[in-house]
């Protein structure tokens, strides 16, 4: 990524957030808020966590995903061992913690792209155990990764267009036959240039993904998950090594998911990021987690302040310790 | 020096058997490494299943020539099966890997003496398909060769010709239809991030398999082609010199590129076979001392002196045009971002 091309990511941001108004799939161009209401996006689940015990493994009101008793060992090392956690449906769930404390490595536990050696996950009430990742997204969850995959040479808009589900031609004699597949190709097209459209990557859609900036590959990443219409999105460091200015349009972009009724579940480093969007936070340390709470809570939490310091270096580091 | 000859060759192999062949199973490699990313080093392995189908099905079972391709195609897909379940799943290379081995281990292993009676062992399996050369259209009583311009073919190249280069431009029509279609993107998709396409919801192990057995089976179906047209299948036509000769043909033309296996092909063909009558003229001339002379160079060696020059032909096309003919620069760049 050239200092040049950031300069364009942030050129964008001026007049990029008016269409961030539009809902998925809507046709391009109705939005029209200004800037100012991309402050005040709704969160139609304020309050809900106003009851919830902040204690690792707490129940939440509507738990859309459910972890309990996940290990994950590589050779000696246990890299995972997450007693229990469930995710409030609708909400901003962040996922924190020290470099090596595991989260990538859980996050993989939870899409399928690594299996656990122990423990159950549960996606809406029903187990995803050992079900493949690829079948994941049919159930509702998508994930984005922390080294972002663009599809290099691929176009901007067929990247986008890969996302869609329920696309016939995607099986083999079904693709020798165009009349079977140009319907739906059709109106998958018209959802992609909607979503692009609302990512400001209108212009851009013709273009190979590898021409693309770092900012811009994000961007394209998280509107191309979006194209599975998912229920719960899972995001991998979605702000890593992307400007300050882009930072706040990504914001933006993500807390527009939860007013659409989307989940959220993020990993993330900057806790001015976390604080800024996130309705829960889920900490962890040493494969463990140690600490649940509001942003708020968490920010003032000792042993979340030491798993980051390192002043429990030598020792298991547990919530209740600190109590 | 006859420059007849020489621009005769150069013409006539650029459309001959061999051309036609060499543009068939590099259509099939395309769709394993230019689509899908898969590295097969052992392509000349399904050449030897479909060739092998198609023989051992007249020569062992006596059964019709007609069965034996649909056995080809049994083999081909039976063999990209064989090689996918096992390595498919794991990093690119191991794919590489395993094909260049079973390639090789197919190879000796119907060349081995106990195999006589089903494969023919070294001798191979002769005169299996007058069952396609009673069909012959060209093959009239009194007119056994063809002259076009300045070039003449017998009525038996002939008419392999005509359908060899049907089936080809039928497989470049089903390459082109494929890679167009959503099938073909969710291809592309696994060539360039295996894991973005598992999140995306795309199995990415069917759809390589998918690939392997298509590509392979075209590889096939040139193999079979191949052995026809000269009524023998003989194994060590089947070395792995011939994988690297299609890679040749299709880094020629360039990798992911629709047309380009079969203009790689004419032109490896045209370029090799124009060089060795350009080579065995030169030797015939004055200069033949002069050759032997400096270079040591006789009518015994020359065959392996056009290698050399082919080579390093390679070599300088690698230098100054590395995405081939058709080929975009602009893609390859975004390699090494």
């Amino acid at each position: 990524m050239t200092d040049n091309s950031d300069s364009t990511d942030s050129a964008e941001l001026e007049q990029g957030d008016s269409s961030s108004g539009i809902v998925l799939g809507a046709t391009a161009g109705g939005g029209g808020a200004g800037s100012a209401e991309m402050v005040n996006i709704p969160n139609p689940i304020e309050g809900i966590f106003d009851n919830v015990d902040p204690t690792p493994g707490s129940k939440k009101p509507d738990e859309i995903l459910v972890a309990k008793n996940v290990v994950r060992r590589f050779g000696g090392l246990t890299a995972v061992d997450v007693a229990e956690v469930r995710i409030q449906r609708g909400a901003i769930t962040a996922l924190i913690g020290p470099n090596g404390a595991g989260k990538t490595t859980f996050f993989n536990l939870l899409t399928g792209f690594d299996a656990p050696d122990e423990g159950h996950v549960e996606l809406n009430g029903t187990s995803i155990d050992g079900v493949a990742s690829h079948k994941l997204a049919a159930r509702g969850m998508v994930r984005t990764f922390q080294l972002t995959k663009a599809l290099s040479k691929l176009t901007v808009l067929d990247n986008m267009k890969l996302g869609a589900k329920d696309q016939p031609g995607e099986k083999f004699l079904t693709a020798l036959f165009t009349p079977a597949w140009r319907g739906r190709e059709n109106k998958v097209e018209a959802q992609a240039r909607a979503l692009l459209d609302r990512f400001n990557m209108t212009h851009m859609a013709d273009e190979f993904a590898g021409t693309l900036s770092g900012g811009q590959r994000k961007l394209v990443e998280m509107a191309r998950a979006l194209m599975t219409e998912p229920e719960l999105v899972m995001l991998d460091e979605p702000m890593a090594g992307v400007n300050p200015a882009l930072t706040q349009s990504l914001l933006g972009h993500v807390k527009q998911l939860r007013a659409e009724g989307r989940t959220v579940i993020f990993v993330e480093h900057d806790m001015d990021v976390v604080r800024d969007i996130s309705d829960w936070v889920v900490v962890m340390a040493e494969g463990k987690i140690i600490a649940e709470g509001t942003p708020d809570a968490i920010a003032a939490n000792q042993a979340v302040v030491d798993a980051y310091l390192g002043s429990h270096h030598d020792t298991d580091l547990t919530f209740e310790e600190e109590e | 020096m006859n420059w007849d000859i020489i621009l005769t060759q150069f013409f006539s192999q650029s459309i001959g058997v061999n051309a036609m062949v060499f543009a068939m199973a590099a259509i099939g490699l395309n769709i394993h490494f230019g689509y899908t990313g898969l590295l097969n080093f052992g392509h000349v392995g399904f050449m030897a299943a479909g060739a092998y189908g198609v023989g051992m099905t007249v020569f062992w079972l006596d059964q019709s020539f007609w069965l034996g391709l649909v056995v080809g195609v049994l083999f081909c897909v039976a063999l990209a099966l064989l090689l996918g379940v096992p390595t498919l799943r794991l990093r690119s290379d191991y794919l590489g890997i395993t094909t260049i081995a079973a390639s090789e281990a197919l190879r000796i292993f119907v060349r081995w003496r106990g195999n006589r009676e089903r494969t023919g062992a070294s001798e191979g399996i002769n005169d299996f398909a007058d069952d396609f050369f009673a069909l012959n259209i060209f093959d009239k009583p009194g007119n056994q060769s063809y002259r076009f311009f300045f070039f003449e073919y017998r009525a038996q190249d002939l008419w392999m010709m005509v359908v060899g280069w049907s089936l080809v431009l039928l497989f470049v029509l089903l390459n082109w239809q494929l890679v167009r279609s959503p099938w073909g993107r969710v291809l592309k998709s696994i060539r360039e991030d295996e894991d973005a396409a598992r999140a995306l919801g795309k199995n990415a192990y069917s759809y390589k398999m998918q690939a392997l057995v298509l590509g392979g089976v075209i590889g096939g179906v040139a193999g079979m082609m191949q052995v026809i047209a000269k009524q023998s299948v003989q194994p060590d036509t089947f070395n792995p010199v011939i994988t690297f000769l299609i890679w040749t043909v299709l880094i020629i033309g360039g990798v992911g590129k629709v047309w380009s296996p079969v203009a790689g092909s004419i032109i490896y063909w045209a370029l090799i076979s124009g060089l060795i009558t350009f080579m065995r003229e030169l030797i015939g001339t004055d200069l033949s001392d002069t050759l032997e002379t400096w270079l040591n160079l006789s009518i015994l060696n020359v065959d392996q002196l056009r290698f050399v020059i082919f080579g390093f032909t390679l070599m300088m096309l690698m230098w100054f045009r590395p995405q081939g003919i058709f080929g975009s620069r602009e893609e390859m760049a975004l390699d090494d971002r």
